[in-house]
């Protein structure tokens, strides 16, 4: 209550000037800590070197192919994961038995440290994308199945009773029953599984590969470029956060 | 017999069975020559390379290093998200200010940081559990100003009526009163810290399990890699039902 209360008391522009306030403090801090000379050279490079890291990032043409490529091996990671996990949480949510039997495997495997199975990966799929998208795909599969196993319980058991006595087809189930009742819990997935697919593919380039954010991001390192790490890392943050804000949209009821 | 599958102990009976089927299925495919053997070891293989991993690679030990990275993460983590949270509860122009900043932040892939973090803090385990502490740390954030901004009226009334210094009325009646949600957070968080810790110590090829993995992969023993893989499913799923169950517990003896 209080807090709430609170809330409206803050009228928006003074929230935008505490917004405003923090940045700046930040924003001098981090200027002064990079004059200072109290860490070694670079590890907190000037923001007007960042500045011009970012600006040449943005213009170089080796980025966007590096960002094309992992965007397109995240791609890929989400369609085969996402698809296997959306059929394995149908299953698993629609079959009683089949949640019995397997669903602890599902959730117990979920929260593992993905990344450990990129040697596996690298041996099965090679070294190139394919074990990328398998990271991606292996990441994304957990969060997704088990949301939609979850929204899959929570259908109203009316719909179903109406799409049988329509004696629609399993097919026809999925997609005009099944699918658009559990949209919240499936878009939820979605943009879980999106998370942990960016960052199992990125984790995967940063280990071994020789294209993509993630190996620009490790090569910045290895050649101790900080400002060129930074202006990446920035650029990933705001792609990912964008994303996911973007994603989550759908759920909203105005979007429907 | 149907009527037993269709019980809770007979499906799990059942989908045990039917992996075990699957795991020798895969053995007779790699003995005939089916599955290559330089790709996937033999299970029997694999179960006969767990004691070697134990034995030779120091497996417990390395578990232990591990799991203390993990405690100071999570001392880390009670420390600063509570404190944080706490902060943004008592001043409400910086939680309208902050929260949905924590909040994206908490979608932001903070473990592809952790070059910039073995930049400052060196291949040390100093970088792990900072990683580990900075993953886990939105969600306690979020779930701590959750559960203080939803103690009753009344509480904070009570607390007013018996004039409570800020700080009585935080500790004796705020902080209970929110311990369930902080509880939420911390597990989240701790599971967060557990996944980030395990993988940079394989991307950074230091300190306990994930280093193991990362090693065996490079001396290419297969077995061993698999059996060292395994036993991290395992410590991560014991992890896992631990935290889930000591925040079920502590909500109880709440």
């Amino acid at each position: 209550m209080a807090a709430t209360r609170g809330l409206s008391e803050a009228a928006p522009r003074r929230v935008a000037l505490v917004r405003v306030a923090i940045v700046a403090t930040l924003l001098v801090a981090w200027e002064a800590l990079a004059r200072s000379g109290l860490l070694f050279r670079d590890v907190v490079p000037p923001l007007a070197s960042i500045g011009r890291a970012l600006a040449r990032l943005v213009a170089g043409g080796d980025f966007y192919a590096n960002l094309g490529a992992t965007a397109a091996e995240i791609g890929i990671a989400m369609v085969i994961g996402g698809l296997a996990g959306l059929a394995a949480g149908i299953l698993l949510g629609a079959n009683r038995f089949l949640s019995r039997a397997y669903e602890s495997l599902v959730y117990y495997l979920g929260p593992t440290p993905k990344i450990i199975f990129f040697p596996v990966m690298i041996m099965w799929f090679g070294v190139g994308s394919g074990s990328k998208i398998a990271m991606g795909a292996v990441s994304c599969f957990f969060p997704i199945a088990i949301s939609a196993a979850s929204g899959m319980r929570q259908i109203d058991r009316v719909l179903i009773r109406v799409g049988r006595s329509f004696r629609a087809a399993p097919l026809q189930m999925v997609t005009k029953i099944y699918l658009p009742a559990m949209r919240t819990a499936v878009v939820n997935g979605v943009r879980l599984g999106l998370g942990v697919a960016i960052i199992g593919t990125l984790l995967a380039e940063t280990k071994l590969s020789n294209r993509g954010l993630g190996y620009l991001i490790i090569q910045a390192y290895s050649t101790f470029d900080m400002p060129r790490m930074y202006a990446l890392l920035i650029v990933l943050f705001v792609l990912a956060i964008g994303v996911n804000a973007a994603i989550g949209r759908l759920t909203t009821p105005e979007a429907r | 017999m149907r009527r037993w599958l269709a019980s809770r102990p007979g499906a799990a009976v059942f989908g045990f069975a039917t992996t075990a089927a699957a795991i020798a299925a895969v053995e007779i495919l790699i003995r005939v020559g089916a599955i290559n053997r330089f790709i996937v070891p033999l299970p029997s293989q694999i179960l006969a390379a767990i004691p070697r991993v134990v034995v030779e690679e120091n497996l417990l030990h390395r578990f232990w290093q591990t799991m203390l990275e993990i405690v100071w993460a999570s001392l880390l983590l009670a420390f600063f998200g509570v404190g944080v949270g706490a902060l943004l509860h008592r001043f409400r122009i910086l939680r309208a200010a902050c929260e949905t900043w924590v909040a994206a932040l908490a979608a932001a892939p903070i473990v592809l940081m952790y070059p910039l973090f073995l930049v400052i803090f060196g291949r040390s385990a100093t970088t792990i559990v900072m990683i580990g502490f900075a993953a886990g740390l939105a969600p306690v954030i979020l779930k701590t100003v959750e559960g203080l901004a939803a103690t009753r009226q009344v509480l904070i009334d009570v607390g007013r009526s018996f004039r409570l210094s800020p700080a009585q009325q935080f500790l004796r009646i705020l902080l209970p009163a929110a311990l369930p949600s902080v509880f939420v957070g911390l597990k989240l968080g701790l599971i967060f810290a557990m996944i980030n810790i395990v993988g940079v110590e394989f991307l950074i090829n230091f300190g306990g399990l994930g280093q193991l993995i990362n090693e065996l992969a490079e001396r290419y023993d297969l077995p061993a890699t698999y059996g060292a893989i395994l036993f991290v499913i395992l410590a991560s799923v014991v992890f896992f039902e631990a935290a889930e169950r000591l925040e079920r517990w502590l909500r109880r003896a709440d």
